[in-house]
């Protein structure tokens, strides 16, 4: 068996290049705020992201960035503010709606229908719009979307294993994958290089890249090299706000977030692997 | 990439054609065994306790696609039994006393008047017609109503088997209308059959021969569609289907009205093949009962079920005729054991030994057939949250 590889060539022909079409896309959270029973996670929080502009949110553990997330999906409820896609308001949506305006998710744990084949776990993700005929046969031949995901994520060789075997960076392709046929315009990735290795985490970067080039992606990382290498642009959550946001350069110079990486403002240290890393492995 | 694809594709029918050729060929043994075989074999008494088994296999085979595939652990399946049964009962009834006639047991009980709600039950016709559709009304507006407030795991099995209790009770104190503890009994005809006559006993036998065999199919192209797939994944992880755009309560509520009609008509054919209806034959100890059959055969399996439920519905019969009160007993005890011990059921016996077999070479991984997509553990007769 030959180690999987990421195809961009695939990923162009499922992210289509009619850029015109998406080109007005973008994500507008607006004073998000979320509390747990009188414990805030999320305050205040505003955070505008475009299509073309790769953006990676950070923070320390605790920060609040999967539960920005979880509100903006409908997985929990926001106390107070906006969010907005494509014109449409995402707040106070079931989650499957706000799925089918084309908003989707991983989660920090991947998580596929581990007993469901490769081809079915897309296939599933493909088929949402589906219609009572349509679900009620069962599947002749594999949707054009579902066979270019399988290339894109290079799962197609394994395209008959259960889910369930595949190794930890497979999982999060194919959940990267999912998205992918999911046809969602707005991509929310919680940590999805945790847990690769090298190679896989580069390829993984240039996967995103191209799909932020022609999507809205937000992605929630820790590891700072894969920041540097890949981020257009960075939010800096702490403690349910936003500290700081820019490019990855004026992030690293801001003494705010200096302070909450390193514990001390400390001239020209930069938010270093160490801290951020520790404890992740 | 066609040429790869055309291989691959080539691959796949390699790996699932066994599996489609093994179905047909099992599907038609066991068609054979139930069509040709026992009628020819077998007394009309024994006959007709075959008759009543399959009849009970009907609910089993609801059961495995809502809690196999599902994982609605449903413990109330007496109630769509029941009502299949008592609404063809109660049309039976009304047939025996012949038109504007009252059924015996009205004379005897109730007002000598049969009521309003019953009259509509004289036709043949709306009498089959309601059999499929209450249930399916009942199940969809309950289903619906559970599912979407996310009622789930412990708490479902708990609530579908307060509703048992709840029917029974409510068929008890009924006396004058439903004939109360005692149910409904005593049926000379079936749509204008003799009931006595061995020729159409043997014929009701078939007839749940056939219904039950077009179930298994009904279930096996549910299982095998989209649907089917889309099915495990809300077993298996409802919330990540949520974010791919389903609505995980639609899937539930769809799979649940299934399972109900399969079980009500289990209880419609019921009713003339072993000739009584009673809140005994419905109520919260029948439907554990018909859980067991579907646990010990292996609940996420295709025939499973079925095969279960007849061989514990035999075992119950011959237990009971020597140890009247020792079944029950048995019964929990053999629950307990398949679902701590064996949580696949029996039929996951089946799939270990055929994995074991030394695998074809050119084979990637485990190959995934439908019947693969097995049981998971007995981790989900645990409330959601209490899992990883
Ligand atoms: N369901 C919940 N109930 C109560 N508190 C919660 C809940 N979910 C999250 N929190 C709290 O909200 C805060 C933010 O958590 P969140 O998971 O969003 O952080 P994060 O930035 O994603 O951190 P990490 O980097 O560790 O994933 C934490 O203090 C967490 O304990
Ligand atoms: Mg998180």
């Amino acid at each position: 068996m030959t180690t999987p590889e990421i195809d961009l060539a695939a990923a162009d022909a499922l992210l289509g290049d009619d850029t015109a079409r998406f080109r007005h896309d973008y994500l507008e959270v607006r004073g998000l705020r979320v509390e747990f029973g009188g414990f805030v996670a999320v305050r205040d929080v505003d955070l505008t992201v475009t299509q073309g502009d790769l953006r990676f949110l950070i923070g320390p553990n605790g920060a609040g960035k999967t539960t920005l997330i979880d509100a903006v999906t409908g997985l929990v409820r926001a106390a107070a503010g906006s969010a907005r896609f494509g014109g449409a308001e995402l707040l106070g949506r079931a989650t499957h709606r706000v799925a089918r305006t084309g908003v989707g998710r991983t989660f920090q744990t991947a998580s596929v229908f581990e007993e469901l084949t490769v081809l079915q776990n897309l296939d599933i993700a493909a088929g949402a719009r589906r219609g009572p005929a349509t679900m009620l046969r069962r599947r002749r031949a594999t949707p054009e979307a579902v066979e270019q995901a399988m290339e894109t994520v290079g799962l197609a060789a394994l395209r008959d294993v259960p889910a369930g075997v595949l190794a930890h960076g497979q999982k999060q392709w194919l959940e990267i994958g999912m998205l992918l046929v999911q046809d969602a315009h707005l991509l929310l990735l919680d940590e999805p290089v945790a847990g690769m290795t090298q190679a896989e985490r580069e390829e993984t970067g240039e996967l995103l890249r191209r799909v932020g080039s022609q999507r809205v992606v937000v992605v929630v990382e820790h590891d700072m090299e894969f920041l540097r290498s890949y981020a257009d642009s960075v939010t800096v959550m702490h403690q349910g706000r936003v500290l700081a946001e820019g490019t990855v350069a004026e992030v690293q110079r801001d003494p705010a977030v200096v302070e909450v990486y390193l514990g001390a403002p400390t001239g020209a240290a930069e938010p270093g692997t160490a801290t951020m890393t520790e404890g992740r492995a | 990439m066609s040429q790869s694809t055309s291989t691959l594709t080539a691959r796949l029918a390699v790996l699932v054609r066994p599996g489609r050729s093994r179905a047909l060929a099992g599907f038609g043994l066991a068609a054979v065994l139930l069509l040709a075989v026992a009628p020819v074999l077998l007394s009309p008494f024994r006959l007709g306790l075959l008759g009543k088994f399959l009849c009970l296999a009907m609910v089993a085979v609801g059961i495995g696609l809502a809690w196999g595939r599902g994982g609605l652990l449903t413990l109330g399946q007496g109630v769509y039994f029941g009502l299949g049964a008592y609404l063809m009962a109660m049309h039976l009834k009304l047939a025996d006393a012949g038109p504007g006639g009252v059924p015996d047991f009205m004379m005897l009980y109730g007002t000598g008047e049969v009521p309003g709600w019953w009259e509509p039950l004289r036709s043949p016709v709306v009498a089959l017609a309601l059999v499929v559709l209450v249930p399916a009304a009942l199940a969809a507006v309950l289903g619906w109503a559970v599912f979407t407030r996310r009622v789930r795991g412990a708490y479902f099995a708990i609530l579908s088997q307060a509703l048992a209790a709840a029917f029974a009770i409510l068929l008890i104190g009924q006396q004058q209308t439903t004939g109360g503890t005692n149910g409904l009994n005593g049926f000379r005809s079936f749509f204008g059959y003799d009931l006595a006559d061995p020729v159409n006993q043997r014929m009701l036998y078939l007839v749940a021969a056939g219904v039950l065999l077009v179930m298994v199919v009904v279930a096996r192209q549910l299982m095998t569609s989209r649907f089917g797939e889309v099915l495990v994944a809300v077993r298996d992880q409802e919330d990540r289907v949520r974010f791919l755009g389903y609505d995980p309560a639609a899937v539930k509520t769809a799979v649940y009205v299934v399972a109900a009609v399969m079980a009500a008509v289990g209880g419609a054919l019921f009713v003339p093949i072993v000739g009584i209806i009673s809140p005994a034959d419905v109520g919260v100890v029948p439907s554990i009962g018909f859980l067991v059959g579907v646990a010990i055969g292996g609940r996420a399996t295709l025939l499973g079920p079925v095969l279960g439920s007849i061989a514990v519905s035999w075992a119950q019969t011959t237990m009971s005729e020597q140890f009247p009160s020792g079944w029950i007993y048995l019964q929990g005890a053999l629950f307990i054991v398949v679902v701590a011990f064996l949580p696949g059921g029996l039929a996951s016996l089946v799939t270990t030994w055929r994995r074991r077999r030394p695998a074809r070479e050119d084979e990637p991984g485990t190959p995934a057939t439908p019947d693969a997509a097995a049981a998971p553990d007995a981790a989900d007769l645990l409330p959601e949250g209490s899992r990883a």
